[in-house]
C-alpha cells in the first residue's frame, strides 16, 4: 500500500478508534483512559510530523496524491470518497495535530477531577477525527460529512458542563446558527453536483473549467459554499455563536473555537477558491473585512478575558475571509496556520490564568466572583511568569509586530487587500476594514495584557493565592510560544520582514478556473502584491504601533483615562459594550416574531384546525354514522331483511292452504298436472 | 263401430268418469267404485289395442290380470275402509284428513 495512504489512514482513524474506546469503556480504564486519547493524538502528531518532514525533503510545490474509492454507485451517478494529500493538507494536518495534542495535554490538569473526564477525552478524539476528515477530504461529500461531525463535537464540547443553563443554551445556539450556514453550504454543493455530477474537487474544477456551470449559477454556488464558511468561521451576520461558545472548557475554546474548527471555513474557501467568480469574491471580501473591523470594535470593551479572545478570533477570521475575497488566498491559509498557533496559545494562557483564579477563589470559598473577569486580576506577571511570557509573545504575534509570526501573515493579508484596491481602483472601504482592525487588534490585545498582568492587583486576597499552573499546562504554552516566532515560517530565509520561505514556496496559488478570464491571473495578483507590499507593511506597522501606544497610555501609564474616554464617546462605547445589540436585534427581529409566529400557528393548529376542522370532521362523522345506522336498522334490517322473512312466512302461510290433507285434492292436482304436461307436450 | 278411436274415446270417457268419481265422491265406497271405473277403462284400452293394434293375446292376458288384481285391490280397499270407519266412525273421506296435521 502507498506509504502516504498508510499514514493518512492511521492519522484519520486512530482518533476514531480512541473515541470508540473512550466512549464505551473509558470510565473503566485506569486513569479513566485519558492515555488512549492522548496516545492516539500523539501518534497522529508523529505521523503528521513525518509527512511534514517528507514534504520539506521533497520540496515540490506540485506534490499531490489522490486516493479515492467508490462509495455509492447508482445508474445515474457515482459518488466517490477519498483523501487528497497535497502540501496544504500536510501543513493543515500538522496544525491540527499540534493544537489537538496541546489541548489533550493541557486538559490533563485543566479537566482533572471533572466527573465526565473520560467523556471529555472521547469528545476531543471525535473532534480530532472529524477535523482530519475536513482536511483530508478530496470531495465536498466527505468534507460536508466531516463538517457536520465537527459541528456535532463542537456542540457536545461547548455544552460539556450542560448542568448550567447558559452553557446548554450556548451549545444549542452554536449548533443552530451553524445550521443556517450549512443550508447555504448544502445548496452550494448541490448546485455544483447537479451541474457537474460529482462531488470531488478535481471533477468540479474540471467541470467549471469546461464551463458546465457558469455565470450567476456559479456565483450562487460560490456564495452557497461561502455561507457554510460564514456559519463555521463565524462571520457576520452568523458570528453570534462564537462568543457564546466560550462557555465551553478553555482547552476546547483553544482547539475548536480558535485554532481549527472555526478555521475550517477558511480552509474550505482556500480549497474551492479556483471556482469563485469575481462577484462572489467581492461579497466574500466585504463580509470578511466587515467582520474583522466589527468584531475588533467589540473586543475593545470586553471585560471577560475569554470574550476578548473570542472577538479577536472573529476579527482574525474576518481577515482570512477578506483576503480570500481579494484573490491573494494563499495569505489566508498562511494566516490560518500562524493564527492557529498564537491564538491557541492565547487561549491556553487564558485557561492557565482562569485555572489559577479558580483555585484561588476556591481556597477563599468565594463562588460569586467571576474567575474570567479581568477586572479581578492585575499584576499577575509576578505570579505567573511563564503564562505571562507566553501570552505576551502571542499578543505581539497577533498585533503584527516584526520578529513574530503574525507579522508575516498579517502583512500578506494587508498587502493582498491593498493590491486589490490598486488593481481595481475601488473597494477602498476594505483598506479601512483591514487597517482599522489592525489598529484595534494591537489595542485590545495589550489592553488585556496590561489589565491582567501589570498594574496593582485589584483583589489582593485573590492575588496572594495565585500560583503558576502545573507543568502539563505550561508545556503547550511553551511549545506554542516558540512556534509564534517568525523563523519557523520563513526558513531558510531569516529576514524577519519578508515572508518568503518554505511556506510560500510549497503552497502555490492556483489559477482561477472560471472561464472567460474574468478573474485576474495568479501572475497579476502576485505582481500587484509585490508593488503594494512595502506600503502595506509600513502602514500596518504604524497602525499596530499606534494601537499598542494607545493601550500603553490608557492601561499602563494611565495618562489617558479609559473611563473619561468611555464617557466622552458614550454612544460608541455603548454600542461596542452591547455588541451592537446584535443579539437583541436578532431577538427582536428574528426570535420574537418567530416565536410569535409559532404561537400563532400553534393557536391556528389547536384552536382552529383541531377544534373546528378535526373535531368538526369527527362530529360530522358521528352524525353521518347515526344516519347510516338509522338507515341500516330501519331501512335495511327492518325493511329489506325482515320483509324477506315476512314475505317468506306469508308465502308459506298461503301455500300451506294447498296442503289440505285431502287425498282427493292431491289426486286432482296430480291429474291437473298430467293434463298440463300433456297440453305442453302437444304444443 | 269397427275402429280403434271409438274404443279409445269410450275408454277415455270411462277414465274421466272414474277420475271424477275418485275426486268428487265423499263416500269411500263410491271412490272405490271410481277406481274400478278407471281400471276398467284401462282394461278396455288393453282389449282395444289387442284387437286393433297387433298385441294379440298379450292384451287379453293383461286385462285378465287387471281384473284379478282389481278383485284383490277391492278386498284390501274394503278392509281399509272398514278401518277408516272404525277410526272416524264414518266413511266420509273428507273427515279422514289427519295427513294435514
Amino acid at each position: 500500500m502507498n506509504i502516504f495512504l498508510q499514514y493518512t489512514l492511521l492519522i484519520y482513524f486512530l482518533p476514531l478508534i480512541a473515541f470508540g474506546i473512550q466512549i464505551f469503556v473509558g470510565k473503566r480504564l485506569p486513569r479513566q483512559g485519558d492515555w488512549v486519547s492522548i496516545g492516539a493524538v500523539l501518534t497522529t502528531l508523529i505521523l503528521s510530523l513525518a509527512l511534514f518532514a517528507g514534504m520539506l525533503l521533497n520540496y515540490n510545490p506540485h506534490f499531490e496524491q489522490n486516493f479515492s474509492f467508490t462509495w455509492l454507485e447508482t445508474a445515474n451517478f457515482k459518488i466517490t470518497m477519498g483523501f487528497l494529500i497535497d502540501n496544504i493538507t500536510i501543513i493543515m494536518l500538522l496544525v491540527v495535530a499540534i493544537v489537538s495534542s496541546a489541548s489533550h495535554i493541557f486538559s490533563l490538569k485543566y479537566m482533572a477531577g471533572d466527573p465526565r473526564y473520560s467523556r471529555f477525552y472521547a469528545y476531543l478524539s471525535l473532534f480530532t477525527f472529524s477535523m482530519n476528515g475536513i482536511v483530508l477530504a478530496n470531495s465536498l461529500m466527505l468534507l460536508y460529512m466531516s463538517w457536520e461531525l465537527v459541528g456535532l463535537s463542537s456542540y457536545l464540547l461547548i455544552g460539556f458542563w450542560f448542568e448550567k443553563d447558559s452553557v446548554a443554551n450556548a451549545g444549542k445556539k452554536a449548533f443552530l446558527t451553524n445550521r443556517v450556514g450549512d443550508i447555504g453550504f448544502f445548496i452550494g454543493i448541490m448546485l455544483l453536483f447537479t451541474a457537474i455530477g460529482s462531488f470531488s474537487y478535481s471533477d468540479i474544477f474540471a467541470g467549471v473549467a469546461d464551463g458546465r456551470i457558469t455565470g450567476t449559477l456559479l456565483t450562487l454556488a460560490g456564495i452557497g459554499l461561502f455561507m457554510g464558511a460564514v456559519g463555521k468561521s463565524a462571520q457576520f451576520p452568523l458570528h453570534i455563536w462564537l462568543p457564546d461558545a466560550m462557555e465551553g472548557p478553555t482547552p476546547v475554546s483553544a482547539l475548536i473555537h480558535a485554532a481549527t474548527m472555526v478555521a475550517a471555513g477558511v480552509f474550505m474557501m482556500v480549497r474551492v477558491f479556483p471556482i469563485l467568480t469575481p462577484d462572489a469574491q467581492i461579497l466574500i471580501a466585504y463580509i470578511g473585512g466587515f467582520t474583522a473591523l466589527f468584531a475588533a470594535t467589540i473586543a475593545i470593551t470586553r471585560t471577560d478575558i475569554k470574550q476578548v479572545l473570542a472577538y479577536s478570533t472573529l476579527s482574525q477570521l474576518g481577515y482570512m475571509i477578506m483576503v480570500v475575497g481579494t484573490g491573494a488566498y494563499i495569505a489566508a491559509f498562511f494566516h490560518l496556520v500562524i493564527h492557529a498557533m498564537f491564538k491557541a496559545n492565547l487561549f491556553y494562557g487564558a485557561g492557565s490564568v482562569i485555572h489559577g483564579m479558580h483555585h484561588a477563589l476556591h481556597d477563599l470559598k468565594d463562588h460569586k466572583t467571576d474567575p474570567q473577569d479581568m477586572r479581578n486580576m492585575g499584576g499577575l506577571k509576578a505570579k505567573m511568569p511563564i503564562t505571562f511570557w507566553a501570552m505576551l509573545i502571542s499578543s505581539l504575534a497577533i498585533s503584527g509586530i516584526p520578529f513574530f509570526s503574525g507579522f508575516l501573515s498579517k502583512d500578506a493579508i494587508l498587502a493582498g487587500t491593498l493590491a486589490l484596491v490598486e488593481r481595481t481602483h475601488s473597494h477602498h472601504l476594505l483598506l479601512i476594514f483591514g487597517f482599522g482592525a489592525a489598529l484595534l487588534t494591537a489595542f485590545y490585545m495589550f489592553r488585556m495584557i496590561f489589565i491582567t498582568f501589570y498594574n496593582q492587583p485589584s483583589r489582593p486576597q485573590i492575588f496572594a493565592r495565585m500560583k503558576e499552573s502545573p507543568r502539563a499546562m505550561l508545556i503547550p504554552l511553551i511549545v506554542l510560544s516558540v512556534l509564534s516566532v517568525y523563523i519557523f515560517y520563513t526558513l531558510p530565509n531569516i529576514n524577519p520582514l519578508s515572508d518568503k520561505g518554505w511556506f510560500t514556496h510549497l503552497v502555490e496559488a492556483k489559477e482561477s478556473l472560471v472561464p472567460g478570464g474574468i478573474n485576474p491571473t495568479v501572475h497579476d495578483i502576485e505582481e500587484s502584491i509585490h508593488h503594494s507590499h512595502t506600503p502595506a507593511m509600513i502602514t500596518s506597522l504604524i497602525v499596530a504601533a499606534m494601537g499598542l501606544l494607545l493601550a500603553w497610555l490608557m492601561y499602563f501609564k494611565k495618562t489617558l483615562s479609559a473611563e473619561v474616554w468611555a464617557k466622552r464617546l458614550k454612544p460608541l462605547y455603548n454600542l461596542s459594550y452591547n455588541k451592537y445589540y446584535i443579539d437583541e436585534i436578532y431577538n427582536k427581529v428574528l426570535y420574537r416574531p418567530f416565536l410569535k409566529l409559532a404561537d400563532w400557528v400553534a393557536y391556528l393548529d389547536w384552536n382552529v384546525y383541531d377544534k373546528y376542522f378535526i373535531n368538526g370532521f369527527g362530529k360530522v362523522t358521528v352524525w353521518l354514522a347515526k344516519i347510516v345506522g338509522i338507515a341500516d336498522y330501519e331501512g335495511l334490517d327492518q325493511g329489506v331483511v325482515d320483509s324477506f322473512g315476512r314475505g317468506t312466512k306469508r308465502l308459506g302461510g298461503s301455500l300451506k292452504k294447498l296442503q289440505t290433507g285431502k287425498i282427493q285434492s292431491y289426486i286432482l292436482f296430480a291429474a291437473l298436472a298430467v293434463v298440463i304436461i300433456l297440453i305442453l307436450q302437444v304444443l | 263401430m269397427d275402429n280403434l278411436q271409438v274404443y279409445l274415446i269410450i275408454a277415455a270417457l270411462l277414465f274421466s268418469l272414474g277420475l271424477f268419481a275418485v275426486i268428487t265422491r265423499r263416500n269411500a265406497i263410491a271412490v272405490l267404485m271410481g277406481v274400478e271405473l278407471i281400471l276398467n277403462a284401462a282394461n278396455l284400452n288393453l282389449i282395444a289395442f289387442a284387437r286393433f293394434g297387433g298385441m294379440n293375446i298379450t292384451g287379453h292376458i293383461f286385462a285378465l290380470f287387471v281384473i284379478v288384481l282389481a278383485a284383490a285391490e277391492v278386498a284390501v280397499a274394503l278392509a281399509i275402509i272398514l278401518n277408516i270407519y272404525q277410526n272416524f266412525n264414518s266413511i266420509n273421506v273428507d273427515e279422514a284428513q289427519q295427513l294435514k296435521q
